[in-house]
C-alpha cells in the first residue's frame, strides 16, 4: 500500500490495520509526519509539531495493541486545534498573547484521546481565539486551501481543516462557535460535525463565547465523525454544562435505510445571498436523498436574518469577558517596557491580541456597557429565543434540516479581510444552530468551478447519531468524500 | 441644626468550607503564598467554575435564620473589572437575581450615657454568593506588588442591609449581632483578623426630618468593631464639618487608617466604575427546592430569638438576661450545660452573665478556654442552694476552682467554708454575742432597726462568717423578741 | 446610536487596550459598520419575551465539598511571563506574582 493511500484510509481501515498488525502505529505516524513535513510549510496547518512526543504516544500506542487493550482509535493520528490545552504542549489559541504558553494541563477533550491511545500529531492553525471565518486572524499565519493555495480555508478551525482535507492527519477537532467547523468543512470538503451543546466538555477548552462553543470532529466520513464521537463526547463534572447522559455509540445508527426521511428545507436558507452555484449543488444533493427514500417539506426559519446581529452582540459580550484573564500578570505575554500597572495592561494587550480581537473585544465591552445592555445584550438574547423557537416548530415538521453550510465557495485570502460585516455573514447559514445549542454537519456534496461545496445538515438536540446516519447514507451512493486535492508531493514521499 | 447619621452595612463573611466556591482547592488559612492556588484559582486558560454545593447549603441557613426569602431560582452573572488580584478579570458573583432576598434582623443597641439600651429591626436587603480576590502583598520587592491567589475563589456571601442605622452604636450592634449569628449557625468562623468577616459601611448625613439620602461614602474593610465605631464617628464629623462649610460630598469609596483614625478617598477606585455585568454562561442557573430548603432546616440549631423565648418562658428569665444569655450560641449552651447539671435557672443565669463573663472579659478569653466548666458551676451552685456554703463562700469556691485548686466539695473541705447551719451551734454564738453587745441589744429593743444589723454582723464575725446568715437572722429576731 | 472617537477611548480604556488616535479612527470606522449590522435588532418586538443565556433549559449541578487540588506552584510558575522592563527574569518572587505597585 503506498502512503498516499494509507493517509487516504478511513479510521475504521487504519484501525483494523494496526489491530492486525498490517502496519504499526509508529509506522502509520510517520507516514502522516513525513507528509506534514513535505506539505505543511505551504500550508501552513500546524502551528506546533513535537515529533518526539507524537512517536512516544505511537510507540505505546503500538504496545497498547501488542498486549491487546487496544480501542478503536488506539494508534491513530489525530491533529488538535490548538484551542485546546494539552499538557507540556505549546497552546496558542492562534494568539500572540499566549505564543509561548506551554500548556501545564490537558483539556477534558485531550485527556480523552489520550485515553483511547490516540496519537497527537500536532496543534493546528486557528483564527486567533476562535475569531474568524478564514484563519487569517491568526498570529501565526493564514493556512491554504489544498483545493488552490490561493484561498482560504474558511475558520476558524481552518488549520484542522486543511490538515484533514490535506490528509495531514487521520482526523482532527475542531470546535464551532458560529460555524467554525462547518464553513471550514464546506469549504475544504470534508465531514465536520458540531454537537449539541453540552455533549462534549468544554473543559480546558479555551473560550470565546462560552454559551456558544462546541468542540467537534473533523473527518473524511460521517463515519470517522462518529468514530471521534465515540471519543469525545461524554460527561465531565468540570464543565457545568456538561450534559450528564449516557455514553452513547454514535455509529449505531449508521447502516439504517432512509426511507421516510423527511427533510427540512428552510426556504430563508435558499434565498438571497447564496451563490447560485452552490445552490445548484445542494438542489443535487437534496435530489439525492429523495432517491434515497426521503420525503421534503418547505419549512421557514423566520428569524435566521437576525442571528447575525444577535451573534455579533453575544459572542463579543461574552469574549469581552473570557479575555479579560489575559493581563500579563501570571502568564501569556506582557509588554517589555511599561511605567505602572495600567501601562503593562494596556500595552500587553494591545500587543498581545490582534486587530480583529480587539475589536469583538471592544464591541463586546460596548454592547454590556452601562446604559447599552438593554438595548443590545438583553435584546439580543431574547432574539435568540425567538429563534431558537424557530427550530422548536421546525422539527414538528421534520426529522432533519438542510442547506448549504456556506453561502458561497472558499474566497481568495485578503478578499474580506479588511470587511468584518462580509465576513461575519459567511456564518449566516450556521450561526442560528450554536444560539439555538442544536447539532449541525457540514457534508461534502459537490464541487462548484473546482471547489468544494458542503451540505448542511441540523438535526433536533441530541441527534448525532441519526444525522451520521443520514450523512453516512448519502457517502454510500456519492463519492464527493473521497475525493481529495491534487498536491504536488515530493517523489520520495508520493 | 440637627444632622442626622444614615448608616447601611456590606458585610462579606467568609463561608466554612472546605474548598473554594468554584473549584476543589482548599481555603485553609495561612498557606504560603500561591499554593493553594489552582488552575481554576489562576484562571489559566480553558478552566471553568463548578459551583460547591456547601457553600449553597450555607447560604439557605442564612435565609432561613434571618427569615428571608430563599430564592427557587438565583443566577451568577460576572463583575467585569481589572485588577491583579482577581485572576479572569471578573468576579463571579450574583446581581439581579441573589439566592437570598429580603429578611430582618433584631439587635439590642446597648446603653450609651443617658440613652436607655433599645431593641431594633435592621432590615436586610440581600445576601448574593460571590468569590473572594486574592491578595496584594507589597513591600517583597522594590516598586512592585506581589500576588497571592490563595484566597482567590474563597466562598463569600455578602449580605446587604437597608440604611436603616442611624448611629455608629446601632452599626456596631448589627455588625456584632450579625458576626455572632453567622457563626451560631455555623457558616463562618467569624475570625475578623484572619478576614473572615469584613464590613463595607456606608455613611451619609442628611438633615434631620429630611426623608432625602445624602451622598453616601463607602467605608471599605473594616475588621475590627472598635475601628468600625472609629471610621464611622470620623466619617459622620467629616461629612458634616464638609456640608456645614459649604461643600458637597461626592461619592467615593474611602479606607479607615487606625492609626490616624481618619479616612481617604481611594486612588484606585477614583474612576467611576462600570461593572457590565452579566450572566455568567459557565453557570446555569442555580435552583433550591422546598426539599432543599426542609433539609438544611432540619440540620439547623434553635435560633437566638426562639432560644430567647424559650429562657423566658421556661426559666422565668427576664428578657434582657435570655439576650444577654443568646448573644452567642456558646454561652447560651454553657448555660444551658449548667441547669442540666442540676443548677437552678436564674442563679445559673447571674453567674454566668456575672462571675463567668467577668473573668472571660478580663483575662480576654473566649468561653471555650474557661477553665471553670458548666458541670463545676453547677456543682457550685448546688452547694449554695443545700446551704454548704454562702453565697460570699461561693465566691471563693469559685476563685480557687477558676486558678485550678481542685473541685468545688475539696476546695470547701480545704478553705473550711462549709456553712454552719447547726441551730444549736449558731444559738450558741447567739447567746455569747447578745451577751458581749448587751448596749446594742438595748438601742435595738429601743426602736433603732440598725442595730439588728450590727448584731448579725457581730454573730457572722463570731461564727468567722460560716454561719448561715439566714439562719443567724432568724434566731436573733426569735430571741431578740422572746 | 453613532458612535465617537470618545466612545471608543472610554471602552477601549475599560478593556485595558491602548489605542493611538490613529487606531481609534479606523476603530471607529469598522465598529460603526458592525453596529450597523447589530441595529436590525432594534426593529423586532421582544415584549415579554424571556431572554435566553443558555441553549440548555437546566438548573446548575453542584459539587461535594470535598479538595482535589494539591499545590502546583511551581508549575504553573514555570510559565510566568517576563518581567520586563530591562529584566529577563520571570515575573515572580517568592512564590508571588510580580506586578507593578497596587495603589489602593
Amino acid at each position: 500500500m503506498s502512503n498516499t493511500s494509507l493517509t487516504n484510509s478511513s479510521l475504521f481501515q487504519l484501525s483494523q490495520m494496526l489491530a492486525n498488525k498490517a502496519i504499526s502505529s509508529v509506522e502509520l505516524t510517520q507516514a502522516f509526519l513525513n507528509r506534514i513535513d513535505a506539505l505543511n510549510p505551504s500550508i501552513n496547518a500546524y502551528i506546533a509539531l513535537d515529533k518526539d512526543k507524537t512517536l512516544a504516544q505511537a510507540k505505546a500506542a503500538d504496545a497498547r495493541i501488542a498486549a491487546g487493550s487496544a480501542e478503536p482509535l488506539t494508534g491513530i493520528p489525530v491533529a488538535q486545534k490548538d484551542i485546546f490545552c494539552a499538557k507540556d504542549w505549546q497552546t496558542t489559541c492562534g494568539s500572540k498573547m499566549l505564543a509561548n504558553f506551554i500548556a501545564p494541563y490537558d483539556a477534558h477533550v485531550i485527556t480523552l484521546f489520550n485515553a483511547a491511545g490516540a496519537v497527537n500529531l500536532g496543534k493546528t492553525n486557528m483564527d486567533e481565539f476562535a475569531m474568524g471565518s478564514s484563519n487569517e486572524t491568526s498570529y501565526f499565519g493564514g493556512v491554504k486551501n489544498p483545493w488552490d493555495f490561493d484561498r482560504v480555508p474558511g475558520g476558524s478551525s481552518g488549520g484542522s481543516a486543511a490538515a484533514v482535507a490535506a490528509r495531514l492527519c487521520a482526523a482532527a477537532t475542531g470546535t464551532d462557535t458560529g460555524g467554525s467547523i462547518r464553513q471550514p468543512a464546506s469549504l475544504c470538503g470534508f465531514t465536520g460535525l458540531k454537537p449539541t451543546y453540552g455533549v462534549v466538555s468544554r473543559y480546558g477548552m479555551i473560550a470565546f463565547a462560552s454559551s456558544l462553543d462546541q468542540a467537534g470532529p473533523m473527518a473524511k466520513s460521517a463515519e470517522d465523525c462518529a468514530l471521534m464521537m465515540n471519543v469525545m463526547a461524554g460527561f465531565d463534572e468540570r464543565d457545568s454544562t456538561s450534559l450528564n447522559r449516557a455514553k452513547e455509540d454514535y455509529t449505531r445508527e449508521l447502516a439504517k435505510p432512509l426511507h421516510g426521511l423527511k427533510i427540512g428545507l428552510p426556504k430563508e436558507y435558499f434565498a438571497e445571498g447564496l451563490d447560485a452555484s452552490v445552490a445548484t449543488v445542494i438542489e443535487a444533493a437534496i435530489a439525492e436523498y429523495k432517491k434515497l427514500g426521503a420525503e421534503i417539506v418547505e419549512i421557514s426559519l423566520p428569524n435566521t436574518g437576525l442571528s447575525i446581529p444577535v451573534y455579533y452582540v453575544l459572542a463579543p459580550a461574552e469574549a469581552s469577558s473570557n479575555l479579560s484573564r489575559y493581563d500579563g500578570v501570571r502568564y501569556g505575554h506582557r509588554a517589555a517596557e511599561y511605567t505602572d500597572l495600567m501601562d503593562m495592561y494596556n500595552k500587553s494587550r494591545a500587543e498581545g491580541f490582534g486587530a480583529e480581537v480587539k475589536r469583538r473585544i471592544l464591541i463586546g465591552t460596548y454592547v454590556l456597557s452601562a446604559g447599552y445592555y438593554d438595548a443590545y445584550y438583553l435584546k439580543a438574547q431574547q432574539i435568540r429565543r425567538l429563534i431558537a423557537q424557530d427550530f422548536v416548530e421546525a422539527f414538528k415538521q421534520c426529522d432533519v434540516i438542510m442547506g448549504p453550510a456556506a453561502p458561497s465557495t472558499a474566497f481568495k485570502a485578503g478578499e474580506k479581510v479588511d470587511d468584518p460585516v462580509a465576513m461575519y455573514l459567511q456564518d449566516i447559514y450556521t450561526i442560528s444552530t450554536n444560539l439555538a445549542g442544536l447539532p449541525g454537519m457540514s457534508v461534502p456534496a459537490g464541487f462548484s468551478n473546482g471547489l468544494p461545496v458542503g451540505l448542511q445538515i441540523i438535526g433536533n438536540y441530541f441527534d448525532e447519531a441519526r444525522m451520521l446516519n443520514v450523512a453516512h447514507q448519502y457517502q454510500q451512493v456519492t463519492d464527493w468524500h473521497t475525493q481529495m486535492p491534487d498536491l504536488t508531493m515530493p517523489k520520495d514521499i508520493a | 441644626m440637627e444632622w442626622e447619621v444614615v448608616i447601611g452595612l456590606e458585610t462579606h463573611t467568609q463561608l466554612q468550607t472546605n474548598t473554594k466556591i468554584f473549584s476543589g482547592a482548599s481555603v485553609k488559612y495561612g498557606a504560603e503564598p500561591n499554593t493553594q492556588a489552582c488552575e481554576v484559582s489562576i484562571a489559566l486558560p480553558g478552566v471553568l467554575p463548578v459551583l460547591n454545593k456547601e457553600a449553597v447549603n450555607c447560604a439557605i441557613k442564612f435565609g432561613l435564620a434571618i427569615n428571608a426569602e430563599i430564592a427557587p431560582r438565583s443566577v451568577f452573572a460576572r463583575k467585569n473589572y481589572f485588577y491583579p488580584d482577581l485572576p479572569k478579570g471578573y468576579q463571579i458573583s450574583q446581581f439581579e437575581l441573589p439566592v437570598v432576598g429580603k429578611g430582618a434582623v433584631t439587635i439590642q443597641v446597648p446603653a450609651v450615657g443617658k440613652n436607655a439600651a433599645y431593641e431594633k429591626v435592621v432590615n436586610i436587603t440581600r445576601a448574593h454568593l460571590e468569590e473572594d480576590a486574592g491578595k496584594s502583598v507589597h513591600g517583597a520587592v522594590e516598586g512592585m506588588s506581589g500576588i497571592d491567589l490563595n484566597r482567590a475563589g474563597t466562598p463569600l456571601l455578602e449580605i446587604v442591609t437597608e440604611p436603616d442605622m442611624r448611629s455608629a452604636a446601632e452599626a456596631v450592634a448589627y455588625a456584632k449581632k450579625l458576626h455572632e449569628l453567622v457563626q451560631w449557625i455555623g457558616i463562618c468562623d467569624g475570625n475578623m483578623q484572619e478576614g473572615s468577616f469584613r464590613c463595607d459601611v456606608n455613611v451619609s448625613v442628611r438633615k434631620k426630618g429630611s426623608d432625602k439620602l445624602g451622598t453616601r461614602r463607602e467605608i471599605k474593610n473594616l475588621n475590627s468593631f472598635k475601628f468600625m465605631t472609629q471610621a464611622i464617628e470620623y466619617e459622620t464629623r467629616w461629612q458634616i464639618e464638609t456640608l456645614e462649610d459649604g461643600g458637597t460630598i461626592h461619592q467615593a469609596t474611602v479606607l479607615f487608617n487606625p492609626d490616624t483614625g481618619e479616612t481617604r478617598a481611594m486612588r484606585s477606585k477614583e474612576e467611576a466604575n462600570d461593572y457590565r455585568y452579566f450572566p455568567d454562561p459557565d453557570l446555569l442557573p442555580l435552583e433550591i427546592t422546598e426539599a432543599d430548603k426542609a433539609r438544611i432546616h432540619a440540620q439547623m440549631p434553635e435560633l437566638p430569638e426562639a432560644m430567647k423565648a424559650r429562657f423566658e418562658a421556661q426559666f422565668g428569665l427576664t428578657g434582657y438576661d435570655a439576650a444577654s444569655l443568646t448573644a452567642s450560641r456558646e454561652l447560651a449552651n454553657y448555660f444551658v450545660a449548667t441547669v442540666d447539671k442540676g443548677a437552678e435557672a436564674k442563679p445559673a443565669a447571674n453567674w454566668v452573665m456575672g462571675a463567668i463573663s467577668a473573668k472571660l472579659n478580663a483575662e480576654e478569653k473566649p468561653l471555650e478556654d474557661s477553665p471553670v466548666s458548666a458541670e463545676q458551676l453547677a456543682s457550685l451552685l448546688k452547694r449554695i442552694a443545700d446551704n454548704t456554703i454562702s453565697n460570699n463562700a461561693a465566691k471563693q469556691v469559685f476563685e480557687a476552682m477558676w486558678n485550678g485548686e481542685g473541685e468545688v466539695d475539696a476546695i470547701i473541705e480545704a478553705k473550711g467554708l462549709k456553712q454552719v447551719s447547726d441551730t444549736g451551734a449558731i444559738e450558741a454564738i447567739i447567746d455569747e454575742v447578745l451577751v458581749a453587745n448587751a448596749a446594742m441589744v438595748e438601742e435595738f429593743k429601743a426602736g433603732k432597726e440598725k442595730a439588728f444589723n450590727a448584731l448579725v454582723g457581730q454573730a457572722m464575725k463570731a461564727s468567722k462568717g460560716k454561719a448561715n446568715p439566714a439562719q443567724v437572722n432568724e434566731l436573733l429576731k426569735k430571741k431578740l423578741t422572746a | 446610536m453613532a458612535l465617537s472617537i470618545e466612545d471608543i477611548k472610554k471602552i477601549a480604556h475599560l478593556a485595558r487596550i491602548e489605542v493611538s488616535e490613529n487606531e481609534a479612527t479606523t476603530t471607529l470606522a469598522k465598529l460603526t459598520g458592525i453596529l450597523g449590522l447589530i441595529e436590525q435588532m432594534q426593529a423586532v418586538d421582544t415584549t415579554g419575551i424571556v431572554p435566553m443565556s443558555h441553549s440548555q433549559d437546566l438548573a446548575q449541578r453542584l459539587r461535594e465539598d470535598v479538595v482535589t487540588k494539591t499545590n502546583q506552584r511551581e508549575e504553573f510558575q514555570k510559565i510566568a511571563p517576563v518581567l520586563g522592563n530591562g529584566s529577563s527574569e520571570k515575573a515572580v518572587d517568592h512564590g508571588l506574582y510580580l506586578v507593578p505597585k497596587v495603589i489602593e
